[in-house]
């Protein structure tokens, strides 16, 4: 039997997709303002954020009153919970992107450093996380969301890698500190935007399986 | 050391004595359908209703609820006037629909109630075949082109959600049906005379889950023709299928609005303390 809710639902999830492909647009251009150099880049990134944040509002909004009219159970339920936590994620991952910008800005201003290869791959490792997240979500994919947490070991090493590419950049002259910790902090911030395409990942699992993987071990998640 | 304790959620809700009843109606963008204004309902001396103001908009659905005794049923069965059939019961005040007060002189009830239609708490199908409930209305109305009658009866049994159930056995007594199935026809036969309101009193409070899932999907279609006013006791009822809500304490309106606000962010306390269980 078709339920008048499977349109709210289906418009929710429409909705979060939506933001989802803003938020993938931002990590891309983020990525190609650091690359580049592009200041210009940059500023749309930080610009466009404000979109992003309306989109959670109305996500939140959307979802509350679900929860209000249709009293949601079993999958209806872990369905809403999934939204309202995703959201926020994917919110945050917007603003590291925006976070990535800012320091390209600052970085702009300075002589450039010496190429850190790690980071470009650490960036790319991020955003295909958060791309498979999403999609994990969209096909109902508990195995894909599972491959995409087992990637956040992977994230780590990169930014550990690179953070050790930039101490020794910083030791050899001290004018490459101030753009060595800017680059750091932006390995930070991608190292970040893949812990939310895990926690993505993770509530994914629930949605499709009911099992909370949060904090367990991995031979148990 | 200050010791940390959980203090109670404290809500910001005006606490407003009953007998300053207000109404917290959003201006709705539908036009109303039906207006109710300074509308009271006595049972001989004692006054069960007072002072109802509100409006129902067309092609919605409002929800009353409140808790037993409120006068929520009272007030629907004012609507097309089923309350005239008691004995010392009178009304005072105005309610209109479509700009007409059906309380005038010169108003014809059972006219009236062909335009509002009415479904009622247990499912009372004549003791005849399903085909002969949903033609009864149309016959007794002098309807007697056959080819017309088939064709009402299919239209209302499909509106009703009920056709593919029945179409195959429409000879068969109305009483064979099972509890969910009945609730039905009886839908269908108050849409067979073309209404244009219709009122449920607890439509679905004696069927299962799966047949009360069934009237609420069916209730939430209708509305694309119909103007819906029901009655009931399950408060999630009435946040699922419900456009509007108004909510009837002893026998005020208490709060009238958005359903989703009332039940998200209702204005009283009382219609908070309603929503949440704390009372009723």
């Amino acid at each position: 039997m078709a339920r008048h809710f499977d349109k709210d639902i289906e418009e929710i999830k429409d909705l979060l997709l939506r933001m989802g492909a803003k938020v993938e647009h931002s990590i891309a251009h983020s990525i190609r303002a650091l690359l580049e150099r592009d200041t210009l880049m940059a500023e749309e990134v930080i610009e466009r954020d404000d979109e992003i944040d309306r989109m959670e509002v109305e996500i939140d909004q959307r979802t509350i009153e679900l929860i209000a009219k249709m009293q949601p159970a079993a999958v209806d339920l872990r369905f809403v919970a999934t939204i309202m936590k995703i959201t926020p994620e994917l919110e945050r991952i917007a603003d590291l992107a925006q976070d990535v910008c800012e320091r390209v800005i600052e970085l702009n201003r300075e002589p450039q450093l010496k190429p850190v290869t790690q980071l470009p791959q650490l960036a790319e490792s991020a955003q295909k996380m958060v791309r498979e997240a999403l999609d994990s979500f969209v096909r109902g994919d508990a195995d894909l969301a599972r491959s995409v947490i087992r990637q956040d070991d992977i994230a780590d090493a990169l930014t550990e890698d690179s953070f050790r590419a930039l101490l020794t950049y910083m030791l050899e002259n001290p004018r490459n500190i101030s753009p060595a910790i800017r680059l750091t902090f932006i390995g930070k911030y991608f190292e970040r935007m893949a812990d939310g395409a895990t926690n993505i990942c993770e509530m994914v699992v629930y949605l499709v399986e009911g099992k909370m993987i949060r904090h367990s071990p991995p031979e148990e998640s | 050391m200050t010791a940390l304790t959980m203090q109670p959620i404290r809500s910001n809700r005006t606490e407003v004595p009953l007998m300053n009843q207000t109404t917290n109606d959003v201006a709705s963008a539908t036009p109303a359908k039906i207006h109710v204004q300074d509308f009271d309902f006595y049972y001989g001396d004692v006054k069960t209703l007072h002072g109802i103001n509100l409006d129902v908009p067309e092609r919605q659905v409002t929800a009353l609820i409140g808790p037993s005794g409120c006068g929520k049923s009272t007030f629907l069965r004012s609507i097309n006037r089923m309350n005239d059939i008691i004995v010392d019961a009178h009304a005072d005040g105005v309610i209109e629909i479509d700009g007409r007060n059906i309380y005038e002189s010169g108003v014809d009830a059972v006219e009236l109630r062909r335009r509002v239609g009415m479904v009622f708490q247990k499912s009372n199908p004549f003791p005849k075949s399903i085909y002969d409930n949903v033609a009864y209305g149309m016959r007794i109305g002098g309807l007697r082109n056959k080819r017309r009658i088939n064709e009402i009866v299919e239209k209302s049994l499909r509106r009703a959600a009920l056709w593919d159930e029945a179409k195959d056995r429409l000879q068969d007594s109305a009483l064979a049906l099972s509890g969910g199935q009945q609730q039905r026809l009886c839908i269908a036969r108050a849409l067979a005379v073309d209404p244009e309101i219709l009122l449920m009193d607890e439509p679905a409070s004696a069927l299962d889950p799966i047949a009360t899932a069934k009237i609420e999907e069916l209730i939430y279609e209708l509305k694309d023709n119909y103007t819906i006013v029901i009655v009931t006791h399950n408060m999630q009822q009435a946040a699922r299928v419900s456009d509007r809500t108004a909510f009837f304490m002893l026998g005020k309106l208490v709060e009238y609005g958005e359903t989703k606000t009332m039940f998200m962010n209702p204005q009283q306390k009382m219609t908070e303390d309603y929503v949440t269980g704390r009372f009723g």
